[in-house]
């Protein structure tokens, strides 16, 4: 919160004009490279939007953003930075090919009913554990958790990596990747519920863990602004003395940030591995946990915000996937120099329009006849 | 005495491949202490070192010389780090967000531009080996191979590397002296601890903050340079493979002081290094069979540092005012 400026402008218009700078800056690169920013930017919103494929695919992509996007702002309002999203949602994913393969080995036929839920479970448990270590070590020894999640990443990559080389590897191929699991253990897709009412819709990656993102949205949103233990979260991350004087305990309340923000990152493993691939694999992240830095900056940290930021940049990957088929020479890279731009913008230089935007303000609700203008004439 | 030999053989070759996996660990964990101990977090050290890469790849495929293109490699890097101080000591703007954006837009960027220009899929072109750094003491190396054991532990190990590698140990020495040894290097610790205090003495706190950041450019730029330069025959996108993020690692585990995160980067070289030798090698019968899992040594580098800073060996300090944006009283 910026307390020179009135909330329209530090909720609405700064983060749209930082918005606008990075989208700026990702035209020029554009058109260095001899392409047309707007003839682009109109092909990858056609990609996006223009038909239900690809619409379907935006929708796919804006799920893991919300759980990564989530999963950065929880951590935030408890005042940590948790850059470890990557590497939790990698063990989410390992968490529901765990259950999947263990059913597929121990106890073959259960009903999805069942197995469903049972690998949700499994994602959200591993993500939050993995995420609730790097917590402890911030609460009870004082090591930065933005170093501890930054080496729990790789730590995740190496553990992953093992186990499919050496453990779960399915023997038949040379594709590091596991045994594919059974057709129950599945999130559903949305063109199969869609066919099962009688709508006619084409086969995408989108599942019903969109489901799960809504729910996520609202679950957060309550959590933080409407319930006792969000209030004593926030309230650490805000103002720790404050708290501690209220006597709120604040190792609890990073070990809480954490474990929420690990299981929601887990979630990601869901949509991932139970809804696309069927199977475990070793990179199946692949920058969404960094990506949802950039989500929870541009949502200013609210889930109202981080559903919309969600959504843009699901539109951003997959209008990017569809201009480096149309457009030759076009790298769909340019959507992460995009994201990084954002973060650039939105964040990091995020205080830079602070200044300049507080006095345009104040000048333009004096107007122009007192103040300086008024000394000068 | 030829089991001994053999001895020297492998000593040699695991120190030579130490060394020269360390040197651009060296180079981007002296760049990261430059800048931690004046208080500025670097989490961008990683995407200065792919960016300078980058550069240095494209005008040594463009030039054909490695002098143009270490230049502008470290210029892009200084660039960056400017940036950095713009937004987080001039605008106080969150030090680890800002190495997020660096490293994310530097890992995008390179590929886009790459794409566009070589049209090789973000590759740059095979560097011609007039612009590659060659090896020093490479006819002394030769010499002395004959000699036993000793001989091939020089030889292979010691000699024979390109400038860069020593210059990186040159550098460690720089660095060490510079922050020990001279007002600068005083000032710039102090400025890491207490900036009020700097401020009350009269001395510029954002001036020696973008110093500091101007020399971790240079460094950074040069480790950059040494993958596509040394390491490498031309740039492939995301090459740095998280070398950005081990240095740093490094300079913790070396609690901040530029000997000590040599000596951490040498360690996890020599780890890496081992890692590779030990690929497929069978795992002792009694302790369960299989080749030997080079994931755990691999990952050995990232838990070890993890454990120093839970303070389970040892206690690593960071600086006092590390990644708190100084505001000047008024």
């Amino acid at each position: 919160m910026n307390p020179t400026l009135p909330r329209w402008i530090d909720l609405g218009l700064l983060p749209v004009l930082n918005l606008a700078m990075a989208l700026v800056a990702a035209a020029v690169v554009v058109w260095a490279i001899g392409l047309e920013p707007l003839g682009v930017l109109g092909l990858l919103i056609k990609g996006a939007w223009g038909s239900p494929a690809g619409l379907s695919y935006t929708l796919y992509y804006a799920t893991t953003f919300v759980f990564t996007g989530l999963a950065v702002a929880v951590a935030f309002h408890a005042g940590l930075f948790n850059i470890g999203g990557e590497g939790q949602a990698t063990i989410g994913g390992l968490g529901t090919g765990l259950v999947a393969l263990a059913a597929l080995h121990l106890t073959p036929g259960l009903p999805a009913a069942v197995l469903v839920p049972a690998m949700v479970l499994g994602a959200m448990l591993l993500g939050a554990a993995w995420a609730a270590v790097p917590g402890a070590l911030q609460a009870w020894r004082g090591s930065h958790v933005v170093i501890t999640t930054i080496m729990f990443n790789f730590l995740a990559a190496a553990l992953m990596g093992y186990l499919l080389v050496e453990v779960l590897k399915e023997p038949v191929t040379m594709d590091l990747q596991s045994r594919a699991f059974e057709p129950a253990a599945r999130m559903p897709a949305v063109h199969e519920v869609l066919q099962a009412v009688g709508v006619d819709w084409p086969a995408t990656p989108l599942n019903l863990s969109v489901v799960l993102a809504a729910l996520a949205l609202v679950a957060v949103g309550w959590l933080l602004w409407r319930s006792r233990t969000g209030f004593a979260l926030r309230a650490s991350g805000h103002a720790p003395a404050a708290a501690l004087y209220a006597g709120v305990d604040l190792k609890r309340q990073v070990m809480a940030a954490m474990v929420v923000s690990g299981a929601l990152a887990g979630l990601v493993g869901v949509n991932e591995i139970a809804g696309v691939h069927q199977r475990l694999l070793p990179d199946f992240v692949a920058g969404a946990g960094f990506a949802g830095i950039a989500v929870s900056l541009i949502g200013r940290n609210h889930p109202v915000g981080i559903g919309l930021a969600a959504l843009l940049f699901g539109t951003l990957y997959q209008g990017g996937a569809e201009l480096a088929f149309e457009v030759p020479g076009f790298s769909r890279d340019m959507v992460f120099t995009l994201q990084g731009l954002i973060v650039l913008f939105a964040g990091a230089l995020s205080t830079v329009l602070v200044g300049p935007l507080a006095s345009l303000h104040q000048w333009l609700r004096r107007g122009p006849r007192d103040g300086a203008w008024a000394e000068r004439a | 005495m030829e089991a001994l030999h053999d001895f020297g053989l492998l000593v040699g070759s695991l120190l030579g491949s130490t060394l020269r996996g360390a040197t651009p660990l060296i180079l981007c964990a002296l760049a990261g202490c430059l800048a931690e101990r004046s208080g500025v977090v670097d989490l961008g050290l990683e995407g200065k070192m792919l960016l300078s890469a980058f550069a240095a790849a494209s005008v040594a495929a463009a030039t054909g010389a490695w002098v143009p293109a270490m230049m502008v490699a470290m210029a892009l890097a200084v660039s960056m780090s400017m940036v950095q101080g713009w937004g987080c000591v001039s605008h106080r703007g969150d030090q680890v967000v800002m190495g997020m954006a660096l490293t994310m837009t530097a890992a995008g960027l390179t590929v886009v531009l790459g794409a566009a220009w070589f049209g090789l899929g973000g590759q740059t072109p095979q560097i011609a080996e007039s612009a590659r750094l060659t090896g020093w003491f490479t006819s002394d190396a030769q010499l002395v191979q004959g000699v036993p054991v000793v001989g091939p532990v020089l030889g292979l190990g010691l000699l024979g590397h390109n400038g860069l590698v020593y210059l990186a140990l040159l550098c460690v020495v720089l660095v060490w002296a510079l922050l020990f040894h001279t007002r600068l290097g005083l000032r710039l610790r102090a400025v890491g601890e207490n900036p009020l205090m700097v401020d009350a003495a009269g001395v510029s706190v954002q001036g020696l903050r973008y110093r500091a950041l101007a020399l971790n450019g240079l460094l950074s730029g040069l480790a950059g340079s040494y993958l596509v330069l040394a390491l490498n025959a031309n740039f492939i996108p995301h090459m740095t493979a998280g070398r950005g993020y081990m240095a740093l690692a490094a300079l913790i585990f070396g609690k901040w002081n530029p000997v000590g995160a040599m000596a951490a980067c040498l360690l996890f070289g020599f780890l890496d290094a081992l890692a590779i030798r030990l690929q497929g090698a069978p795992w002792p019968e009694a302790l369960g069979g299989g080749t030997v899992p080079v994931q755990a040594i691999q990952a050995l580098p990232y838990l070890l540092t993890v454990v120093l800073l839970a303070g389970f060996i040892g206690r690593a300090r960071a600086p006092a005012a590390l990644g708190v944006p100084y505001l000047k009283e008024r």
